[in-house]
């Protein structure tokens, strides 16, 4: 088959230094990957094409990069898959959120560090026991999915946090950090919690499934961010805007059945928390005359004492 | 067609202005709405209850789609965030059989059970899909004065893309630009389309989520677009009621008009903008509807 691939080529050391749109025309077998075309556009094209690759079996993680503006390993896309059905070419572009170092490399030396601060080892407390570490299977059955991470940076390269603050840890660090504290080996679950609930750790999420959708080992980032939150306010952090906000939407749906929006951000922010509750001023006017304030008084909705009900069972169990 | 109606939360609290549209939207293509049998169906937990207790979500939901059931019809919402947190909570139901009876077991006492037959349906899918873009043209009586629009999904519209069925049904993905062409105005087409607005982020990092506004915003101007269509309510609050803070932030004027789903679709049908509540938004869509003819 034909195949058009549109790559953006950058290239500190040439003379303009510009990034910019190269397309190439290649005759491709239905069964190749991206990786073939690239491989095949170095080989016998234009042996300037940087690119990283290795294991081409999606298992070394070497060759993320956008394919049509989205994360992916180029060596499990087959070009069948990704060809736009108007005929225009694939477009291929290194992977975001991370500096280019040339063409379809990027420098991964911001993924390492947040990888590291998440302290990815095992802390046990114990001494070392004369033999292995003995854990339950069912506890390492629940880590499989997680522990399959290939460090491919997708998930980084498509966060839509990381994009507007480079501070958050992001859905890889946070996965790998999920997967320590729910090791029955580690002992430092403490420590661990009380610095993710910081500034930049799993509060800063914001829940857009980026990562969910492009990683390519079914590691489910996002819900392990979810799983760290619950264990953040299980482990008695509950005075964080994000801690405050669940809370009180978990309150307002018991109570009522239904969401209490002109609660929710003041006991997001806090009541007292003067700066924020003025902050909300500006607004508040805004959506008062736009006629788009919530109702003052929340009214429940028909039945709420069922809804309640369901609550207090599913919180006994 | 007839369907059990699920407003969701913020079309009826900060977002008066989508209820209304949908009414008289649906009305004029003959979307009847039970809004009786969902009356008494809670919050879908909007991802956020989940946080604390996904069973209790699950749950939640369970009862919801029981109800629906009940009623022997389709079950549809007008907001992004209650359909893709159906759809996650569905897919969890329907794909373990002992999961969704020990979940059946606390509906009980309510003389509710969930037998696994709904598939939740936002009105983009319904129009879409059920009524089909050729019927909506059929509708449409007044022309849109070359409008360029920017499509704005948002997330829990378009991922997880299995729980929402877009392997299966494709079409979904280009489904909100197919109406703003089927309406008569032009697609702005821009990467922003399906990543975060910033609302989940909110009370949270409201720098983070005010960037996410002025960027998406700002893209979406530069291209061109004159206006913002979304099928989603939680990016409407965010990308209009923030607009004027990404505007001060970003230190550029945004002035991009945030329209409803159902909003657009009714201007094509005819309606009159204030029935709309067109002249109820934060950014006003004063100067966009000047065009039209009537004002808002």
């Amino acid at each position: 088959m034909e195949v058009k691939l549109k790559i953006r080529r950058y290239d500190p050391e040439s003379t303009d230094m510009v990034a910019h749109y190269q397309e190439f025309a290649l005759q491709m077998d239905d069964a190749a990957t991206v990786l073939d075309g690239l491989i095949q556009i170095r080989e016998q094209v234009d042996g300037t094409l940087s690119l990283r690759c290795s294991c081409r079996a999606a298992i070394c993680g070497s060759c993320a990069m956008k394919i049509n503006g989205e994360a992916g390993l180029a060596c499990n896309t087959k070009i069948i898959d990704v060809m736009p059905i108007n005929g225009s070419p694939i477009t291929i572009e290194p992977a975001g959120n991370m500096p280019v170092i040339k063409d379809l490399i990027v420098d991964f030396q911001s993924f390492w560090t947040k990888i590291k601060a998440v302290e990815p080892w095992l802390q046990p407390e114990s001494k070392q026991p004369v033999a292995e570490y003995i854990a339950p299977e069912e506890d390492m059955i629940h880590l499989a999915g997680v522990v399959s991470c290939i460090l491919c940076g997708a998930c980084v390269s498509d966060c839509t946090v990381m994009e507007v603050d480079e501070n958050f840890l992001g859905p890889a660090a946070l996965a790998k950090a999920y997967r320590f504290t729910r090791d029955p080996r580690d002992a430092s679950d403490d420590k661990r919690l009380s610095v993710l609930n910081e500034y930049g750790g799993v509060w800063d999420c914001t829940r857009c499934m980026k990562c969910v959708e492009v990683c390519p080992k079914g590691v489910d980032p996002m819900s392990r961010i979810m799983m760290l939150r619950e264990r953040v306010m299980e482990n008695g952090h509950n005075n964080t805007n994000g801690a405050r906000h669940a809370n009180a939407f978990f309150d307002s749906v018991k109570h009522s059945g239904w969401l209490d929006e002109l609660k929710l951000p003041i006991k997001s922010f806090g009541i007292f928390n003067i700066k924020a509750m003025l902050g909300l001023i500006p607004l508040g006017i805004r959506a008062q005359l736009a006629g788009k304030r919530p109702p003052i008084f929340h009214k429940s909705i028909p039945g709420a004492k069922n809804v309640r009900k369901i609550f207090e069972k599913v919180e006994n169990k | 067609m007839k369907y059990a109606f699920y407003p969701g939360c913020v079309s009826r609290g900060a977002c008066p202005e989508l209820y209304t549209a949908t009414i008289e939207v649906c009305s004029i293509l003959g979307i009847e709405l039970d809004e009786k049998s969902l009356e008494g169906a809670s919050c879908t937990g909007a991802g956020v209850l989940q946080e604390k207790n996904q069973r209790l979500g699950d749950t939640l939901n369970a009862r919801t789609f029981a109800m629906a059931e009940a009623s022997g019809l389709p079950l549809m919402t007008i907001c992004s965030t209650c359909q893709g947190v159906m759809a996650q909570a569905n897919e969890r139901l329907l794909s373990d059989s002992d999961y969704l009876e020990s979940i059946n077991e606390d509906l009980l006492e309510e003389g509710l059970q969930y037998k696994g037959t709904i598939e939740p349906k936002h009105l983009l899918w319904v129009i879409a899909e059920d009524l089909g873009i050729e019927f909506l043209k059929s509708k449409i009586v007044r022309k849109l004065p070359g409008w360029k629009l920017a499509p704005f999904y948002g997330c829990y519209i378009v991922r997880p893309s299995k729980a929402l069925g877009l392997d299966v049904n494709p079409d979904r993905k280009q489904a909100l630009e197919q109406v703003i062409e089927a309406v008569g105005a032009e697609v702005v087409d821009f990467p922003g389309k399906t990543l975060c607005c910033g609302f989940p982020l909110l009370t949270i990092n409201p720098k983070n989520s005010i960037n996410m506004v002025a960027n998406h915003t700002l893209d979406a101007k530069d291209r061109g677009a004159d206006a913002m269509v979304t099928p989603c309510p939680l990016c409407h609050l965010n990308l209009d009621g923030y607009q004027p803070k990404a505007s001060s932030v970003s230190n550029r004027e945004i002035d991009l008009p945030i329209i409803h789903l159902p909003q657009l679709i009714g201007l094509a049908l005819g309606i009159e903008p204030q029935k709309m509540r067109l002249n109820k938004h934060i950014v006003s869509t004063k100067k966009l509807l000047s065009e039209l003819a009537v004002s808002p």
